[in-house]
């Protein structure tokens, strides 16, 4: 099977004798992993490494000896022990092997030949491996309807189900949804989910690759391709910024599927289903394979590349450069974000740079606070004060392995919200705010006390319990951050994490931001006073003045500032690099004047964004898979991006753009022939990047990846924001996101598309009563600056005095309601 | 979702009191439900599971697992005819097909009256009675076609109502036990023959008497 063991650090040593030979184990592991590590791999279906053992299938018999005389014994549920005898290739093993397979023959309809997983069936492998070749079973086997959808993407065929409790488990005990169950009992066993209530997991996707048959399988896989024609190679997820490892799957040229690869750092093998499956995205009909430029009959048309590189490095020159900006370069390789940080700050010259979209965090809290690692934030004794997004809707594989450590290693998560998340059941204790008080509440955990009048919606023992909690953690905290209210200023998260990094200077932290190379962004400079290397323009420009030739005298302006000027016609050229202000920067009028406002606007994207229609130059750009590269996960682990397919037409690279924008500026980026040049450059002018070269990349004991340097750089403490008191507005808005959304990666997945829930304003039960509105009823909500009305959903999970609405959905835009003047946005709900 | 009756809901929550970890209370949750309704809706189940506090495929794979556990509506009366194998030899088919010429249903059928459901079962633990049938787990044992035809009778005139409450009624009293059928107080010698010993022996004797030329007076059902 592809699941490799664990690797394991032996710190109790224990000898047995596996097929006569001595080896050492670790006491106490299961003797199944014992043996494979020591070179006698055991046959097995049911047990994964990456879940706990259940004994379901018998595959795994092996003859055990403890001192009174071998038996047949489950190796997945047997505990190394000393002196153990283990024989796992002897006549009674074999017998047993060849029995349990015939067995689970008995039933199976051997239907191989129009199966997805034949070719790579564990329970074809084995048979031909260890079974007995022929069936004496020549009754009728049992029959089921083939393939009943459990959902929307997952297939499942119950006849060649061998009942090995891979996907229930999984289900239940690590995704935490058990929406499959066997039901019935005897032959008659079989999985099921509820009637009408379909196996909708943002994991699902992953029972279909650990499922040892071909019992599970994805439709947007299905009958696409044999395995012995995919071509594969190792790469990153970049659906967000957890970095999970895959294999990219190709046939033909064509993308057909990812797999999870269990890197033990980070994702275990998981996958969530938007990343699993947003291969489809790289398919899609609608991708950019050539430039566009804006005709004089005010449509987008195809132009040739040189005539909108041209065009492109017109404006640029015509431009002065302070009135240039660059939005964008969150989803780019580490190399491209160099290449156009280096192109904005060292060839245009602006400073008016940003990756973020206002919806992150100041580059200089992420990079200055002390870095911690998902394996330290989720280790056995740490304690996690987490103040992010919701995980499970946003970080879906770190939710995963947050969930594991709070269940199977005893972590304790204080969970500090605006409203209950995916996370909520599994912290120790889970406090929910109103917006913009989380400064408030931290100095209080931090002080031991509430302040006297308490603080709206703290319950007093919970906070006690957090208090102490967060107290006695000391050098095992752990601090997760990021933006869990779109519509609250991120300067409150900021003084939060500031305030405990004071007061507890041994608490590490991770920074949960969502885009998927977010970290590598800012780590290349592309966020305003910053250049590549954490190196801040103030202190280290010269440095940087003395490799590129110049830097920008004074730092510029983040992209809620640049579209501010932008929409007082101060900005000349507008780049977006992949960037789609229209759709995700929350404060929806200033987003459309100031794209509006811009004078030129230069896109370079996959797909036509709102913001892209809005363009006067297109760039169409190669994405995932179609372009070689590194990237750097939120924990500022750098990992390859391999290319599989080349990209569509005449799509290139984001880093050629802006060599060749350079060169018609008559300056030279310094890269002639690959990415691999503006890595070396990038990694030997930065301290943060030592060790981390192309050679220490593809080491083979690299293959989970480099981490960067993640110690502290001093940062300037942000001062608390100013509250108004609350206005005749009797609410304040929380915004946050859902996995499946409008965005346009999601939008161009055929199998993900059509999972983005409705909008909908979200009330608590005792805000909600006195509207006297049930679920489904059309409420409209006001803001100072805008209104718009969505139906009502009454949630438990909702603190009073707070309504939740979601970015990005169809129906109902919050962005509307949103001024990013303001701390919170307050708002007003009534029956339309 | 709500299925639960006001008074049954109450019930439910005190059931869930008694149990450390409210998942404890399915079972006896499943059972309320098909007390109130004779069988388990997906309904209950489904408000089960936001009681106990897990996923409704959970509460259907636990009961789905339990053969007693109905999951569709069946009627005031399941009768299940044993056709394993001491009822088989002593005519547990025959009387299935006339059970199911009586009452017009196949095995798995509920009578257009809603009245009754009719079940072909394997053994149920009657062995020495035989043929044996329960109806809503109440024994009747030895039946000729005749017999059951009048329990089919009794049942639907109501006269059997003391004796076999509505399918899905749960015990509610501890079983009244005589003090003679206590195990274990009564010395051996003067303890009841048991059926199996004292059929034995009747047999036994019926055969001397046969071969004695005497009519035989135990009694059998062949
Ligand atoms: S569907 Fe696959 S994973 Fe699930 S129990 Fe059956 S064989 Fe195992
Ligand atoms: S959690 Fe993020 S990186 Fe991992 S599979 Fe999902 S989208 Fe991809
Ligand atoms: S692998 Fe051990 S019983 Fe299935
Ligand atoms: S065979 Fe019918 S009760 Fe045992």
């Amino acid at each position: 099977m592809s699941e490799k063991p664990r690797k394991i650090e032996i710190t109790d040593p224990v000898t047995i004798t596996v097929d006569g030979r001595e080896v050492t184990a670790q006491n106490g592991e299961l003797l199944i992993d014992a043996c494979e590590r020591n070179d006698a791999y055991i046959p097995r279906f049911c047990y994964h490494p990456r879940m706990n053992p259940v004994g379901m299938c018998r595959m795994c018999l092996v003859e055990v000896d403890t001192g009174r005389g071998p038996a047949l014994q489950p190796s997945c549920m047997i505990p190394v022990a000393a002196e153990m005898v283990v024989d796992t290739k002897n006549e009674q093993v074999s017998k047993a092997q060849d029995g349990i397979l015939e067995f689970l023959l008995a039933n199976h309809p051997l239907d191989c030949p129009v199966c997805d997983k034949g070719g790579e069936c564990p329970l074809q492998d084995q048979t031909m491996a260890y079974g007995p070749g022929e069936s004496r079973w020549v009754e009728e086997k049992r029959h089921y309807e083939k393939p009943i959808a459990i959902s929307e993407t997952v297939y499942l065929d119950r006849e060649r189900c061998i009942l090995c409790d891979r996907c229930t488990r999984f289900a239940k005990d690590v995704a935490g949804d058990p929406l499959i169950h066997f039901i019935d009992r005897g032959s008659n066993t079989e999985i099921a989910t509820f009637p009408d209530e379909p196996f909708c997991s943002y994991f699902s996707g992953n029972t279909v690759q650990i499922c040892p048959v071909g019992a599970l399988t994805a439709k947007p896989y299905r009958f696409r391709a044999r395995p012995w024609d995919l071509e594969e190679v190792e790469s990153t997820c970049t659906g967000c910024s957890v970095g999970c490892r895959i294999t990219v799957q190709s046939s033909r040229n064509q993308v057909l599927r990812f797999q999870g690869v269990d890197s033990d750092p980070v994702n275990w093998s998981w996958l969530c289903d938007k990343g699993r499956f947003g291969f489809e995205a790289i398919n899609s009909e609608e991708r950019l394979a050539e430039p566009l430029m804006l005709s004089s009959d005010g449509t987008l048309s195809p132009a040739r590349w040189a005539e909108a590189l041209n065009a492109a490095a017109d404006a640029i020159r015509a431009a002065d450069p302070t009135s240039v900006a660059v939005i964008g370069g969150a989803q780019l390789t580490n190399e491209s974000q160099y290449a156009w940080a280096k192109f904005a700050k060292g060839i245009i010259g602006t400073d008016h740079v940003d990756a973020q979209l206002g919806d992150g965090l100041a580059a200089e809290v992420v990079l200055g606070l002390p870095g911690a690692t998902i394996d330290q934030v989720c280790a056995p004794g740490s304690t996690v004060l987490y103040m992010g997004p919701d995980p499970k809707e946003e970080l879906s594989v770190l939710y995963i392995r947050l969930k594991h450590a709070a269940q199977e290693d005893g972590v304790q998560i204080i969970e500090l919200s605006p409203a209950a998340s995916g996370l909520s059941p599994y912290a120790s204790s889970s406090l929910h705010y109103r917006p913009a008080d989380l400064p408030k509440l931290v100095e209080a955990l931090l002080a031991g006390e509430l302040p006297d009048q308490g603080l709206p919606g703290i319950d007093a023992a919970e906070f006690t319990k957090a208090s102490q909690a967060l107290l006695a953690a000391e050098q095992n905290l752990h601090v997760v951050i990021g933006r869990a209210n779109l519509a609250e200023s991120a300067d409150c998260v900021a003084v939060a994490a500031s305030a405990v990094h004071q007061a507890i200077p041994e608490a590490t932290f991770l920074s949960a931001l969502r885009r998927a190379n977010l970290r590598g962004a800012l780590e290349a400079g592309l966020t305003p006073g910053m250049l590549p290397g954490r190196s801040s323009l103030a202190e280290h420009g010269q440095a940087w003045k003395e490799l590129w030739g110049s830097v920008p005298s004074t730092a510029g302006m983040d992209t809620t500032q640049i579209l501010q000027a932008a929409a007082a016609s101060k900005v000349d050229v507008l780049i977006l690099l992949g960037a789609d202000p229209l759709a995700d920067f929350a404060d929806r009028s200033l987003a459309r004047r100031g794209v509006a406002g811009a004078r030129t606007v230069i896109s370079l994207d996959r797909f036509l964004t709102a913001s892209t229609r809005q363009a006067d130059i297109v760039f169409p750009i190669a994405g995932f898979a179609e372009c070689e590269g590194t990237h750097t996960n939120l924990e500022g682990r750098v990992t390859r991006l391999n290319q599989k397919v080349t990209p569509p037409g005449t799509a290139r690279t984001d880093w050629m753009i802006a060599a060749e924008l350079a060169a018609l500026l008559g300056k030279d980026l310094g890269v002639e022939r690959d990415a691999h040049e503006l890595w070396d450059e990038f990694m030997a002018h930065s301290a943060v990047h030592a060790g981390v070269s192309s050679a220490a990349l593809d080491h083979p004991d690299a293959a989970d990846g480099l981490l960067l340097d993640l110690g502290p750089r001093p940062f300037v403490t942000p001062v608390a924001p100013h509250v108004a008191p609350q206005s005749s507005y009797s609410l304040r808005l929380i915004v946050n996101r859902t996995l499946y959304d409008q965005g346009t990666e999601i939008h161009h997945c055929d199998s993900s598309s059509g999972l983005a829930p409705a909008a909908s304003v979200r009330l608590s039960p005792a805000d909600a009563a006195p509207l006297g509105a049930e679920d489904g009823t059309p409420v409209t909500v006001s803001s100072p600056h805008g209104s718009i009305t969505a139906a009502l959903v009454v949630d438990s999970g909702v603190p009073k005095g707070s309504a939740v609405l979601r970015h990005n959905l169809e129906g109902a835009d919050p962005g509307l309601l949103i001024d990013s003047a303001d701390v919170v946005c307050e708002i007003r709900v009534e029956v339309s | 979702m709500s299925r639960f009756s006001p008074a049954n809901l109450r019930l439910a929550q005190e059931i869930i009191r008694r149990y450390p970890v409210a998942k404890s209370a399915t079972i006896p949750l499943c059972h309320l439900a098909q007390e109130q309704d004779g069988y388990l809706a997906d309904d209950s189940m489904a408000q089960i599971a936001e009681l106990v506090g897990c996923s409704s495929a959970e509460v259907l794979g636990t009961a789905s697992f339990y053969e007693m556990f109905k999951m569709h509506s069946v009627g005031k009366f399941c009768l299940g005819v044993c056709t394993n194998i001491s009822c088989q030899l002593l005519g547990g088919e025959e009387l299935l097909e006339h059970a199911e010429q009586t009452l017009g249903i196949r095995p798995g059928g509920t009578t257009a009256d809603g009245l009754f459901t009719l079940e072909d079962v394997e053994c149920i633990a009657a062995c020495t009675e035989a043929p044996a049938v329960q109806v809503n787990y109440r024994y009747f044992h030895r039946l000729t076609p005749q017999d059951l035809d009048q329990l089919i009778e009794e049942l639907r005139s109501g006269a059997l109502d003391d004796v076999v409450p509505a399918h899905g009624t749960l015990g509610k009293v501890r079983q009244d036990l005589g003090e003679d059928r206590i195990a274990n107080i009564t010395p051996p010698e003067d303890q009841i023959e048991p059926v199996w010993l004292r059929r034995h022996r009747e047999l036994a004797e019926a055969a001397a008497a046969a071969d004695a030329g005497t009519p035989s007076t135990a009694g059998t059902n062949s």
